[in-house]
C-alpha cells in the first residue's frame, strides 16, 4: 500500500470510529427518551385529582388514589432526613474541615464505598436493627433504611459544596478574629447553603425513589396510617404492587405514580445543575 | 490609638483582657472552646459514617448465623431452593445474579466507552455538557420505574421480535435456544445495561478527561488523527477504564427493582439467556416480608450479606483504582 492511501485508510477510519461513537451516544439517549414519553403517555391520563385526593379503592372497584401513598413516602422521607442529614451534613463538615488526616481518607472511602451498596442490603440491615426488636414492620424502620441511603450522598456532597467556597471568605473571617467554628458556621455555611440544600434535596429525591429497602420495613398499606410503629404506604411499593396486578385501573395508576416519581427526579435533578453551576461558574 | 479602639470594641473588659489575649495568642486562634466542641461534634459523625459499615456487616453475620453454621460452603453450591422443607441452596441466585451481570456489561462497556470518547475526545464542548447531563439522567430514574417499563414495553418487544429472530439466526448455540418467553435473563440484563450505562459512562469520562492534553497534543503533532489520538488517550487511561467497569458491576449485582419485575423469578440454572431466572437481589425482594422460619430468614439474611461483602469489594476496589488514576494524572 502506498503512503497515499495508507493516509486515506486512516481517515476514512476516522470518519467511521467518530460516526460510532455519535452512534453510541444516540443509543445510550435513546431508552431515555423512550422510557420518558412512555411513561408520559401512560401516566398523563390517570394523573389527576382523584389521584392525589382519594384513598385506594378495595380490590377490583375502578377509580381511587393513592394519598397515603403519597402521605406515606412524605412520612418516610421525613424519617429518612431525620437521621440521614445530620449525620451526612457533619459528618461533610468535618471532612471538609478536618479532612486531612488518615482517618477523614477513611471515612471518605467508605462513604464511596456505602453509596455502592445495594440499596435491598440497606433494607436487611434496617430489617435487623429496627423491626426485628420491635417485632413488626414499621414506618420507623423504612425511615431508618431511607436515611442511611442518604448519609453518602449528602456527606460527600455537603464536603464537596463547602471545599468550593473561596479560601478569601475564611481567611476574612479568621483575620478579624472569629474563631474557626463561627467561621464556618456563619460564613462558610451560608455561602456554600445553598449548593448543600439542593445536594441533601438530591439525596432526597433519590431516596423517595427507592422501593426495595421499603419492602420489607415499611412493607406496604392500603389503609391511611401516619402512626410510625404500623407498616405505612409508599408510592414506590404501590407502583410495584400495581404493576404486578392483572387490573388495567390499577395498571394505569402506576403509571401515573411512576410519572410523578421520574418528574420529581427530573425537576430536581435540573434545579441541583442550575444551582450549583450558578454559584460557583463553569468548574 | 489602636488599642484605644479595639477596646471600644469588646464590651467589659477593657485594657485588662486585650493584654490577656496579647499573653495568649493560642486562645484567640485555635485552643478555644468552641472550636473544640464544632471538632469534636463534627467527628463523632463522621465516625459514625466509619462505624455504619461495619455495623452493617455485623448484623448480618449476627443474622445469618443459623444457616451459616447449618450449611457452611453447601449454601453456595446448593442447587436446591426449598424453603418449605428447608432446603436452601443459593446456586440458582448466584448463577442469575453473575449471567444477567455479565450481559449487561457486555452491552454497556462498548457503549459506554463509545458515548464517554464522543464526550470527552469528539463532541464540541456546547455539547458535551448537555449529553453528559441527559445520560446522568439514567441513573436518577428510579429503578421501579425501569422495571415498569421492562414490563411493558421490553419484555413484550423481546417476546415478540428479538427472541425469535436470536433463535431462528443463532439457534444453534445453547445460549439462544427454548421458548421466547421475555420475561427472562436477557430482558434483566438489558434492562441492567440500560442502569449501569451512565456509571461507565461518567466515571471513564472523568478517567479519560484527566490525562493531561500533552498526551493528545503529542500525538498530534506526530499527525494522529483524532481517533488515533483518542487510542492513546484509552490506552493510558486503561486501568481506570478497568475500575469505571468494576463500579457498573458492583450496581448491576445489587440492582433490584427491575432485575425483579422482568427476570422471570425462577429458581432454575438454565444455559439459555431466554430462560427466566432467579438473582440474589430478587429473592430478598420477593421472599424476605414473606419468611416465617426462623431458618428462611437466616438464609435470606446470608444472602444479602454475600451481596453486602460482594459490593463492597467490588467499590473498594474500583474507587481505589479510578483515584490512583486521577490523581496519578492531575500530579504530573
Amino acid at each position: 500500500m502506498n503512503a497515499q492511501a495508507w493516509f486515506r485508510w486512516r481517515k476514512v477510519k476516522n470518519r467511521v470510529m467518530a460516526l460510532l461513537t455519535l452512534l453510541c451516544v444516540l443509543l445510550a439517549v435513546l431508552p431515555l427518551v423512550m422510557i420518558f414519553s412512555y411513561t408520559l403517555a401512560q401516566g398523563i391520563g390517570a394523573l389527576n385529582l382523584d389521584f392525589f385526593l382519594h384513598m385506594p379503592k378495595p380490590v377490583g372497584e375502578a377509580g381511587g388514589g393513592m394519598a397515603n401513598a403519597l402521605v406515606g413516602t412524605l412520612i418516610l422521607i421525613g424519617l429518612g432526613s431525620l437521621v440521614g442529614l445530620p449525620v451526612g451534613v457533619l459528618a461533610g463538615i468535618y471532612l471538609a474541615e478536618y479532612g486531612n488526616n488518615p482517618f477523614a481518607s477513611t471515612v471518605r472511602f467508605l462513604a464511596d464505598v456505602l453509596s455502592g451498596v445495594p440499596s435491598i442490603v440497606v433494607g436487611v440491615v434496617a430489617y435487623t436493627l429496627v423491626v426485628i426488636p420491635m417485632k413488626s414492620f414499621s414506618a420507623l424502620a423504612g425511615g431508618v433504611a431511607l436515611g442511611i441511603l442518604m448519609i453518602p450522598t449528602i456527606t460527600r456532597t455537603t464536603e464537596e459544596m463547602i471545599r468550593l467556597v473561596p479560601a478569601s471568605y475564611r481567611e476574612a473571617g479568621l483575620a478579624l478574629g472569629v474563631p474557626h467554628w463561627k467561621t464556618v458556621v456563619r460564613i462558610v455555611l451560608p455561602v456554600a447553603g445553598r449548593g448543600i440544600m439542593t445536594g441533601v434535596v438530591l439525596g432526597i429525591a433519590r431516596a423517595a425513589g427507592e422501593t426495595a429497602p421499603l419492602l420489607f420495613t415499611a412493607l406496604g398499606n392500603r389503609f391511611w396510617s401516619t402512626s410510625l410503629d404500623e407498616p405505612i404506604a409508599s408510592l414506590t411499593v404501590f407502583v410495584y404492587d400495581y404493576a404486578k396486578s392483572p387490573f388495567d385501573d390499577w395498571i394505569r395508576q402506576a403509571w401515573a405514580a411512576a410519572l410523578v416519581l421520574i418528574l420529581l427526579v427530573v425537576v430536581l435533578n435540573v434545579i441541583f445543575r442550575f444551582v450549583t453551576r450558578g454559584t460557583y461558574g463553569d468548574q | 490609638m489602636h488599642k484605644t479602639r479595639h477596646t471600644g470594641g469588646t464590651q467589659e473588659g477593657g485594657a485588662v483582657s486585650l493584654d490577656a489575649s496579647l499573653v495568649k495568642p493560642a486562645a484567640v486562634r485555635g485552643r478555644n472552646v468552641g472550636d473544640r466542641v464544632f471538632k469534636g461534634v463534627t467527628f463523632l459523625f463522621a465516625l459514625g459514617v466509619f462505624l455504619l459499615v461495619f455495623l452493617m456487616a455485623f448484623e448480618m453475620a449476627h443474622g445469618s448465623q443459623e444457616t451459616l453454621s447449618e450449611f457452611g460452603l453447601l449454601f453456595l453450591t446448593g442447587k436446591v431452593w426449598n424453603p418449605v422443607s428447608g432446603e436452601f441452596g443459593a446456586l440458582p441466585f448466584l448463577y442469575g445474579t453473575v449471567l444477567s451481570s455479565c450481559i449487561a456489561l457486555l452491552i454497556a462497556i462498548p457503549l459506554g466507552l463509545g458515548v464517554a470518547l464522543f464526550l470527552s475526545e469528539m463532541a464540541p464542548r456546547w455539547l458535551e455538557r448537555p449529553l453528559s447531563f441527559l445520560v446522568e439522567l439514567l441513573a436518577a430514574i428510579p429503578s421501579i420505574v425501569y422495571g415498569l417499563w421492562g414490563i411493558f414495553v421490553l419484555v413484550p418487544w423481546l417476546r415478540t421480535d428479538v427472541e425469535p429472530l436470536l433463535s431462528k439466526s443463532l439457534g444453534f448455540l445453547p445460549l439462544f435456544r427454548g421458548a421466547p418467553y421475555g420475561f427472562g435473563m436477557l430482558a434483566a440484563g438489558l434492562i441492567l445495561a440500560i442502569m449501569v450505562l451512565p456509571i461507565i459512562t461518567s466515571i471513564s469520562r472523568d478517567v479519560m478527561k484527566s490525562i493531561p492534553r500533552t498526551y493528545r497534543e503529542a500525538a498530534l503533532a506526530l499527525g494522529a488523527t483524532p481517533w488515533e489520538t483518542a487510542k492513546i488517550v484509552l490506552t493510558s487511561g486503561r486501568s481506570g477504564i478497568f475500575g469505571a467497569a468494576l463500579l457498573g458491576l458492583g450496581r448491576a449485582v445489587g440492582e433490584t427493582m427491575a432485575v425483579t419485575m422482568v427476570i422471570g423469578n425462577s429458581p432454575q440454572i438454565s444455559a439459555s439467556v431466554f430462560d427466566p431466572g432467579y438473582s440474589m437481589a430478587s429473592v430478598l425482594a420477593n421472599e424476605f416480608a414473606e419468611a416465617i422460619s426462623s431458618m428462611h430468614v437466616s438464609a435470606l439474611i446470608e444472602i444479602a450479606l454475600l451481596l453486602f461483602l460482594v459490593t463492597v469489594a467490588l467499590n473498594a476496589l474500583a474507587r481505589a483504582i479510578v483515584w490512583s488514576v486521577t490523581r496519578r494524572f492531575s500530579q504530573s
